[in-house]
Parts: structure tokens; sequence; C-alpha cells
């Protein structure tokens, strides 16, 4: 199978902290990938890392084959302006907050970019986006603004907007983690369909039985290393790691 | 002299406040934004210029401004002061009320959630698009009640134009109470003003419930 993401040995620091030590991960084409672990575990950084939104210190950025970024002894050297403009578009990013334009209504706020940055025909793309939302349960709110929707509501719109650029890796940055539990249903629906659909996905998240049922394989990550990762079912049902065992343990007991 | 003469006369000068008022505006909202952008640069440097000026623009008297606008290239370079008063009053009232907008908009632009401008770039917009498109749009609703302060404080500040002798309303109705020995020309400036900024209250209440279709 195609990888689609390689990451190799990302290193990434804060000050003197390091966040990220030699972290090595690939993605191959319709995966749905899980990364799960304690908060300041470093899961978040490593999206953010993935979608260009922070620098990695060291270790290469690989899309389709083509380097974003490229390790060296000084560090990972970033491709051109263009080239990275280019690898954006390959691929989409879910915020745990939304971060729709509250100023644009649904419509707009899923069309904007494609039309802007992909320079696609604009009544195609709305008629993309229609499709899209009535995937989402959404086509009678095209006209809202984000400030008139729920929690649940704002967050399939943010995935329709991500995937309205045809990205071909979705990223999801806890998606489900500003949502009252009884949406955070709506949204895991959503998630399961695009698998279906053989969507490529990375998800950080804390919901683990989402995570065990959804993705075919799963990261646990631990002070910015991979501790353990493989089948969903062997790393949340069986770790055989001492730190895996006591954060699901926890998690259990809460 | 009659009141009404004294309204007549005043009047004439009505349009020389709005000139004032209106190419102020014209200059100081862009060039404020500007001011704004080169406080936040990166570089030390501007920014460190940038703010020194701000504070002098901030922290000197308008009227002062005024005058060194005027007559500081006389007494600086020889050149004699232009018979067109209008062009140093709007400059100096441009460069004051810029320092105040940059401010403003500062504080506007620093007031936005990083989250915008990562939706924006993960979407491959440039940096250029993320700040006309998704920044400033929100910017602007944010600030307009400060704004609308700055405007209201702008049309009673036109009065200043008066040392330098720029004939505009209030400039004419105090040569009226000198030579009449009368109060009632401030009283009718003082019911100008106020007419005008309601209308300025009443403009600036529509846009603002323009601009209320969001939270």
């Amino acid at each position: 199978m195609d990888k689609l993401l390689e990451i190799n040995h990302c290193r990434k620091r804060f000050g003197s902290t390091e966040v990220l030590t030699d972290l090595t991960l690939s993605v191959e084409e319709s995966q749905v990938l899980s990364i799960i672990g304690p908060s300041g575990s470093g899961k978040s950084t490593l999206l953010r890392c993935a979608t260009l939104l922070e620098t990695m210190d060291g270790g290469d950025l690989i899309y389709m084959g083509r380097y974003a970024a490229r390790g060296t002894s000084e560090g990972s050297v970033y491709a051109p302006p263009a080239e990275l403009k280019k690898i954006k578009s390959m691929f989409g990013l879910v915020f745990q907050n939304f971060n729709l334009f509250p100023h644009y209504s649904v419509l707009k706020n899923i069309c904007e970019a494609p039309v802007l940055v992909q320079k696609r025909d604009k009544a195609e793309v709305e008629a993309e986006a229609m499709d899209l939302l009535k995937q989402m349960g959404l086509e009678d709110k095209y006209n809202a603004y984000p400030c008139q929707l729920s929690g649940g509501q704002q967050q399939r719109v943010s995935i329709a907007r991500a995937l309205a650029m045809n990205p071909g890796i979705l990223f999801f940055d806890e998606p489900t983690s500003a949502l009252d539990p009884e949406l955070t249903g709506e949204i895991l629906r959503v998630i399961r369909q695009l698998a279906e659909k053989k969507m490529t996905m990375v998800i950080v998240t804390h919901e683990m039985n989402f995570a065990r049922d959804v993705s075919d394989y799963v990261v646990f990550m631990n002070g910015g290393v991979i501790v353990e990762q493989g089948d969903p079912r062997d790393v949340i049902d069986h770790p055989t790691q001492e730190r895996t065992i006591q954060f699901l343990r926890r998690l259990q007991d809460q | 002299m009659s009141l009404t003469t004294m309204i007549v006369k005043m009047s004439e000068g009505l349009g020389k406040t709005c000139s004032i008022f209106f190419l102020t505006l014209l200059f100081a909202l862009p060039l404020g934004l500007i001011v704004a952008l080169l406080r936040m640069s990166k570089n030390k440097i501007v920014s460190g210029i940038t703010r020194v000026c701000i504070s002098i623009l901030r922290g000197t008297p308008l009227m002062l401004q005024l005058l060194a606008v005027t007559y500081g290239p006389f007494y600086l370079f020889g050149v004699s002061v232009s018979r067109n008063k209008l062009i140093p009053v709007v400059i100096a009232f441009s460069i004051n009320y810029a320092a105040y907008f940059a401010e403003i908009y500062r504080g506007g632009i620093e007031s936005m959630p990083v989250g915008q401008y990562e939706a924006a770039e993960v979407l491959g917009y440039s940096k250029f698009q993320c700040f006309i498109r998704i920044i400033l749009p929100q910017v602007i609703k944010r600030i307009l009640p400060s704004i609308t302060n700055e405007v209201v404080t702008l049309v009673k500040d036109t009065s200043m134009a008066f040392t330098v002798s720029y004939q505009e309303m209030f400039t004419i109705g105090k040569q009226i109470a000198n030579s009449q020995t009368s109060f009632v020309p401030f009283i009718v400036a003082g019911v100008f003003y106020f007419v005008f900024n309601a209308v300025v209250d009443f403009v600036m209440g529509r846009i603002e419930k323009k601009l209320n279709y969001y939270k």
C-alpha cells in the first residue's frame, strides 16, 4: 500500500523541553490511525507538526513522496513556500474548537477556500458543498451563521469545510473534546461514515471505545515518544507496556 | 448682529469643518491600520520607532501639533506658510488621529483568537488573504465602539483649527463673539457640534447594527 504520510525521526522542542523525541510514523492510504495518550504526551504537537502549524526541529515530513521538510544535521529544512502550498492542499485539519469563521455563513465557510485558494469554479464548489452538508445532515443550515449552531453542528460544518478541499488525509485534533457528551456521538458517527468511504484519517482522541471501533491502527504516545502501537484490539485491550496499562486503567477508573 | 446673521455666517464655515472631519477620517483610518501593523512588526527597530512616534503624538496636545505642522516649515526651512490652511490642518489631524486609531486597531487585532489564523493557514489562505478576509472584518466589528468614541471626539476637535486661523465654523464664531462681545456664537457652535454628533451617533449605530448579524 502507498504511504500518504511519512514522519521520520521527528524532533520538536519548546525552549529547553523536548516535546517529541525521534518519532517515526507513517500513514497508508485508507488507513484510520488513532493517536492516544495522556495530555502533555506530545500527540497534539505531533499533529501540529504534521499539518505545518509547527516547524519540526529535526526529521523528515513527507506527503506522497514529496518532502515538506528534510532532516539534516542542522535540523529540518523546509521546502520553499510554493511547494509547501501544494503540500498543504494534500491534507485537512479539524480543530478541537472548530475555528469556523464567525462572520461567514456556513456555505461561505465551506466554499471560500476551494474557490479562492484552489481556484475552482464557484458553482461547482457550492454544489459539492451542499452535498457535503447533506451528508452531515445540515443541508437546511447552509445559510446560517456559526453562532446559530450547536457545538456538534459547528464541528460537522468544520469537517465539511476540510472535506471541500478534497484532502488526501484528514487530521482530527480531539474533535469531540469541546463538546457536551451527548453531542460527541454525532461527530463520531460522521467520522465512522468517512472511514467506511475509505477516507485516510489521523485522529487524536480520548475516546477509547471509538478509537477501538473505527481505527485500524492505534499509536499510544507518552513523553514525546511512541510507547506502543499496532492493532487497536491489541493496544487498547491487551497492552504490553507498563505505561499503556497505567493510562488505560486510569481512564477506566474515571 | 441678529441671531440669524450669526447662524448664517457660522454656517458658511461648516463646509470647512466638514472638510477637516471627512478628510481626517479618510486619511487617518487607513493610516492608523498601517501604523498598527508597523507597531506590531517583528522587527524591533520598526516597532520601537513606531511606538515612540505614537507616544509623542498621543502625549502632546493636538493644538501644538497643529501649530507645528502649520508654522514649523516656516521656522525650520523658511518655507512660506501655505495660504490654504486646510492642508496643514488635515495633515496634523490625520497624523494625530492615526496614532489613536493605530492603538485601537492593535488592541482589536491582538484580541483575535489564534485559531482563526491557524484555520485559514491550514486551508491554504496566504497571510494577506487571511488578514483581509478573515481577521480584519472581525477586528472592525470588535473595535467599532472605540472608533465611534474617537469620531465623536474628532467632531469637537475640529474647533481646534481656530489656533491656526482656519476659517471653519468655530473660528468664525469666535471672531463674531469677539467683535460683538457676545456669548451667543458659542452657544450656536455648541448646538452645531451636538447635532453633528447626533448624526455621527446615528450612523455609527446603524453600522454596528449591520455588523450584528453574527457574534
